[in-house]
């Protein structure tokens, strides 16, 4: 059964907890295990930390989480925002490579979600924004007869 | 969350817990730094015993602490790594440096 959800929140960093636990709820009825329920927490709170930290770098602006649930099983995860964008796809998702070492960041994000996740997608315009899709595939369960 | 700390001789032990996050990582760096430069022990611990989630921001709290023991001539163990932050801490290249204590590790900060 497909389904979908919509949340939008400032990009404050007490949103981070918010944001990873709202997607996880939704995807609960699909009943996942433990294990994917913290891959798709962990890939969410990466993308999410991003906007908040280079995408509205010295501002508060809106971030946008639609969550689509596919009738194969999947949970597509697309995260937006109408920040700086990204000058250098490429280049900010080398692993290590950071533009906020100061905030102690570890450059790892893009590598986090990719490693967390099937599938990593990234739009960007800068100036305009950009957009994430996760796509996390669930393993199918028997189900009970 | 404002981390329990235990100061042990020359040995500092700093006791995580919850979610670590970008937001919450900032609170446990100025705890842990203030210790650190006021005690300048040899050895910081960083128990992960009660953390239930970690992103790479986990990863930017450990790498800096690093560097900031090296700084002092001191070293860093991170221990009681629950098995699902295993991955994550792998991930990082954290494992090179020989600061994660090993799975089944008998934990040295237990004494």
């Amino acid at each position: 059964m497909s389904n979908e959800m919509t949340i939008t929140f400032e990009s404050r960093s007490s949103n981070e907890a918010f944001a990873r636990s709202s997607v996880a709820a939704f995807i609960a009825q699909l009943d996942p295990t433990v294990g994917e329920l913290n891959d798709i927490r962990t890939a969410v709170s990466e993308a999410v930390t991003n906007c908040v930290v280079h995408a509205y770098k010295d501002t508060i602006g809106k971030i946008t989480i639609n969550v689509r649930l596919t009738d194969n099983n999947s949970a597509i995860i697309k995260i937006k925002d109408k920040g700086c964008g990204i000058e250098d796809i490429e280049k900010a998702m080398e692993p290590l490579y950071t533009t906020a070492p100061e905030e102690e960041r570890a450059g790892l994000g893009f590598a986090v979600m990719q490693s967390f996740s099937d599938d990593v997608r990234v739009r960007s315009t800068p100036g305009k924004g950009t957009s994430i899709t996760l796509t996390k595939k669930l393993r199918l369960r028997v189900a009970n007869v | 969350m404002i981390p329990k700390t235990k100061l042990d001789g020359n040995e500092l032990t700093v006791y995580l817990s919850g979610d670590i996050d970008h937001h919450t990582a900032r609170k446990i760096r100025e705890v842990t730094d203030a210790l650190i430069q006021e005690k300048k022990p040899s050895r910081l611990f960083l128990n992960f015993a009660a953390v239930n989630f970690m992103d790479s921001s986990g990863i930017g709290l450990i790498m800096g602490r690093y560097r900031m023991m090296l700084l002092f001539g001191g070293s860093v163990r991170v221990v009681s790594i629950p098995e699902n932050l295993r991955r994550i801490m792998e991930l990082s290249g954290l494992g090179g440096l020989n600061v994660l204590e090993r799975s089944g590790e008998l934990s040295e900060s237990v004494k």
